[in-house]
C-alpha cells in the first residue's frame, strides 16, 4: 500500500468521525463538500488549460431540479433528487458543450459565461415559475424512504457530501489517468498533435466538459438541499467566479486543490468575511493575482514543493 | 406592431447601439493588438459612468452652467482612460504577455472583481442619476414619434465620428501605422525600431477611455447600478464575438443589429430582452464560427 493510499484513508476516516466529534461543524463542512464538488469541476477543465467563467449554470440545473422535482413530490427522496440533479445538467452539459467545445481560451470562458447570464436572467425575469430572485424553497427530503428530523437529516447529508466528494474526487483522479484523461491535458499542451494521432480535441474536450458539468450539477443539488433553497444567485458570475478563485487557491494540478480550497476558502469566508463584509470580492482579487504571480500553484502546489524541497537538504546533509 | 412603436423601437435601438458600439469597439481594438481580451473593461465602462455623474452633478450643484455637464462626460472618460487603464497596463498586463493565455485571462478577471468592489466602496449600492444633458438637448420628432435629440442624434453621430476617428487615426497617422505594424508581427515592428511597449500601453488607453466613454454617454439614459458592469462586458463581449474578434467597422454591424434586436424584444416580448443579444451571437457562431467578418486563424504545430 503506497504512502498516498494511506493517507487518503486517514483524511476518509478523520472526516468520517467528524459528527461523532464535532458535530457543531457538520453542516458547514457539507458546504464545503459540496463546493468542493463544483471545484472539481473546473479543475478538470484547468487541466485542459481552459477556464470556465459561467459553471454556476451547471450548479443552479442541480439546485433547481431538486426544488421543482421537490415541489411536485411534496419532498421527495435524497436519492432521487440529487439522480435528477445529475440528469439534468447532463443534459444540459452536452447541450452547451456541443456548442462551446468549438471554442478555446477567453471564447471559452466568455461564452459560458455568457451562457450562465442568460439562465440567471431567464430564472430572474419568469418569476411565476421561478419565484424570481427569491427562489424556490427547497423542503427536507426523505433518504431512502426514512424520514429524519432536523438534525438527524444534518448527519445524514453530511455523509452523503463526504461520499460523493471523496467518490468524485477519485474518479476524476482516475479519468485525469486514464488515455481519455491524458488526451484532455494534451489540448493544453498541442491539440494539433491530439489530432495527428487520431483523436478528435472536441470529443475529447466535451467529454470532459459534460463531466465538469456534472459535478457542478451534484454540488449544486447537495448545496441546495443544505441550505433549504435556489436561487438565481447560484449562476451569477460571482458564484462561478468563487469556484475558479477556489480552484486556483486550492491548486490546479491536482484533485486534493478541490477539498483543500474549498476547505480553506469556506473557513476564512465564515470566520474572517464577517469583519470584511464591503470589500470582500476585493480581497479574493488581490489573492488572485498574488496566487497567480507569485505562487501559480496553489495551496497544495506549496505545500508538495515544500516538501521537496526539505527531502532535497535532507538529502544533501546526508551526502555530507 | 404598429407604426409608431416600430419607430420607438428603432430610435432606442440606435441609441443602444451607439452606446455598446463604443464600448464594444474598445474591446476588440484592445484585443486586436495585445492579444488580450480585457474582462476588466466593463468595470472602465461603469467608472466612466459613475465619475461623469459625479462630476456633472457637483458641477450644477456649484452653480455652473449645467452646460458644462457635456465635457464632463468627456473629461471623466479620458480620466478614467488614463489613470485606470494606464495604470492596469503598466503595473499589471506589462508582467504577463508571455505568461499563457489562462493566465492572462484569469489576471483581468481578477482586476474586474477588485473594480466592481471599489466601485461599490466609493459610491454604494443606491441608484445614481443625471438627466441634465438629455433635457438640455430637447426633443425632436422623427416620422411623428417625439424622442430625445440626446439618443436620436447626439449618440449616433458621436458613435460614427468615433469609428471614423478610429479608422483615420489607424491608416493615416504614424501612431496608427506602428499600431498596425505592431499587431502584424511585434519582433520585427521592434527590430524596426518601434517602440512596441510605448504602443501596448497607448492602445490600452484608447482602448479603456473607449469603454469610458461608453459609460459617460450612457449615464444620461440610464440610472447606474451596481452589476451595470459586469452586464456590460459580456454583451460587449457578445458584440464583439458576434462581429469576429479584432473587426472595428464589424463591431458597428453587429452592435446595431444586437441593439436593435435587444429593442425589438423590449417592445414585443420583454421577457426575452435579455436573451435576445446571446440568441443572435449563438446563430451567428453557428454558422460561422469567427464571427460574422472574422477570418480563421492558422494554426501552429
Amino acid at each position: 500500500m503506497t504512502l498516498r493510499n494511506i493517507s487518503l484513508i486517514l483524511v476518509a476516516l478523520v472526516l468520517a468521525a467528524v459528527p461523532v466529534f464535532a458535530g457543531s461543524i457538520q453542516t458547514f463542512m457539507a458546504i464545503v463538500f459540496a463546493k468542493s464538488l463544483a471545484v472539481l469541476g473546473i479543475i478538470l477543465l484547468l487541466q485542459a488549460g481552459q477556464v470556465s467563467f459561467g459553471h454556476g449554470m451547471f450548479f443552479a440545473t442541480g439546485a433547481y431540479t431538486v426544488a421543482f422535482l421537490g415541489r411536485y413530490l411534496g419532498g421527495g427522496d435524497l436519492v432521487l433528487l440529487v439522480a435528477a440533479g445529475l440528469v439534468t445538467s447532463l443534459v444540459l452539459g452536452v447541450a452547451v458543450g456541443l456548442f462551446v467545445v468549438r471554442y478555446r481560451y477567453i471564447f471559452f470562458g466568455m461564452l459560458n459565461l455568457a451562457f450562465s447570464m442568460v439562465l440567471y436572467s431567464i430564472l430572474e425575469k419568469f418569476f411565476h415559475l421561478t419565484g424570481g430572485s427569491d427562489g424556490v424553497r427547497i423542503r427536507r427530503p426523505t433518504f431512502l424512504g426514512q424520514t429524519f428530523d432536523r438534525g438527524q437529516f444534518d448527519t445524514v447529508i453530511y455523509y452523503a457530501t463526504l461520499v460523493m466528494a471523496l467518490g468524485a474526487a477519485i474518479l476524476v483522479w482516475r479519468y485525469l489517468k486514464s488515455p481519455l484523461g491524458q488526451a484532455l491535458k494534451a489540448i493544453k499542451t498541442n491539440e494539433t498533435r491530439l489530432e495527428y494521432i487520431g483523436l478528435s480535441a472536441r470529443s475529447v474536450l466535451l467529454v470532459g466538459y459534460v463531466i465538469s458539468a456534472v459535478l457542478c450539477g451534484l454540488g449544486g443539488a447537495s448545496l441546495g438541499i443544505i441550505q433549504g433553497i435556489a436561487t438565481p444567485e447560484y449562476t451569477y458570475w460571482t458564484r462561478s467566479s468563487e469556484f475558479v478563485f477556489i480552484a486556483i487557491l486550492g491548486g490546479i494540478g491536482n484533485v486534493a486543490g478541490a477539498l483543500t480550497g474549498s476547505l480553506v476558502y469556506e473557513a476564512v469566508r465564515t470566520y474572517a468575511a464577517a469583519f470584511v463584509a464591503d470589500s470582500w470580492q476585493l480581497i479574493l482579487g488581490f489573492v488572485l493575482l498574488v496566487i497567480i504571480l507569485r505562487a501559480p500553484e496553489g495551496i497544495v502546489g506549496l505545500a508538495t514543493s515544500m516538501a521537496e524541497r526539505r527531502r532535497a537538504s535532507r538529502a544533501v546533509e546526508t551526502g555530507k | 406592431m404598429s407604426f409608431d412603436t416600430l419607430m420607438l423601437a428603432i430610435c432606442d435601438g440606435v441609441a443602444y447601439a451607439s452606446l455598446v458600439f463604443l464600448v464594444a469597439v474598445g474591446l476588440t481594438f484592445v484585443f486586436g493588438v495585445l492579444g488580450v481580451l480585457n474582462i476588466a473593461h466593463g468595470s472602465f465602462y461603469a467608472f466612466g459612468a459613475y465619475l461623469a455623474v459625479t462630476g456633472g452633478v457637483a458641477l450644477t450643484k456649484a452653480g455652473y452652467s449645467p452646460w458644462l455637464t457635456f465635457p464632463m462626460l468627456f473629461v471623466a472618460a479620458v480620466a478614467v482612460g488614463a489613470i485606470l487603464g494606464g495604470a492596469m497596463e503598466k503595473f499589471l498586463l506589462q508582467r504577463i504577455y508571455a505568461k499563457e493565455q489562462v493566465l492572462q485571462i484569469l489576471v483581468t478577471f481578477a482586476v474586474f472583481m477588485i473594480l466592481e468592489n471599489v466601485q461599490r466602496l466609493i459610491w454604494g449600492v443606491q441608484p445614481y442619476f443625471m438627466s441634465e444633458p438629455l433635457q438640455l438637448l430637447g426633443n425632436v420628432s422623427v416620422f411623428g414619434i417625439t424622442y430625445t435629440a440626446y439618443q436620436t442624434i447626439f449618440l449616433p453621430v458621436l458613435a460614427v465620428v468615433v469609428l471614423v476617428c478610429l479608422r483615420y487615426f489607424l491608416r493615416y497617422t504614424a501612431v496608427g501605422a506602428q499600431i498596425l505594424a505592431v499587431t502584424e508581427d511585434r519582433e520585427a515592428a521592434c527590430a524596426i525600431g518601434i517602440n512596441a511597449q510605448k504602443i501596448y500601453f497607448v492602445t490600452f488607453i484608447v482602448g479603456a477611455t473607449l469603454a469610458a466613454l461608453g459609460g459617460a454617454l450612457a449615464a444620461p439614459t440610464t440610472s447606474l447600478i451596481p452589476g451595470m458592469g459586469a452586464e456590460m462586458i459580456v454583451l460587449s463581449f457578445a458584440v464583439a464575438a458576434t462581429a469576429g474578434l479584432g473587426q472595428i467597422e464589424g463591431a458597428a454591424v453587429a452592435a446595431l443589429m444586437i441593439g436593435l434586436g435587444r429593442s425589438l424584444a423590449v417592445y414585443t416580448a420583454p421577457e426575452f430582452e435579455v436573451l435576445v443579444p446571446y440568441i443572435l451571437m449563438v446563430i451567428v457562431l453557428i454558422f460561422r464560427p469567427s464571427g460574422l467578418f472574422g477570418v480563421q486563424q492558422l494554426r501552429k504545430i
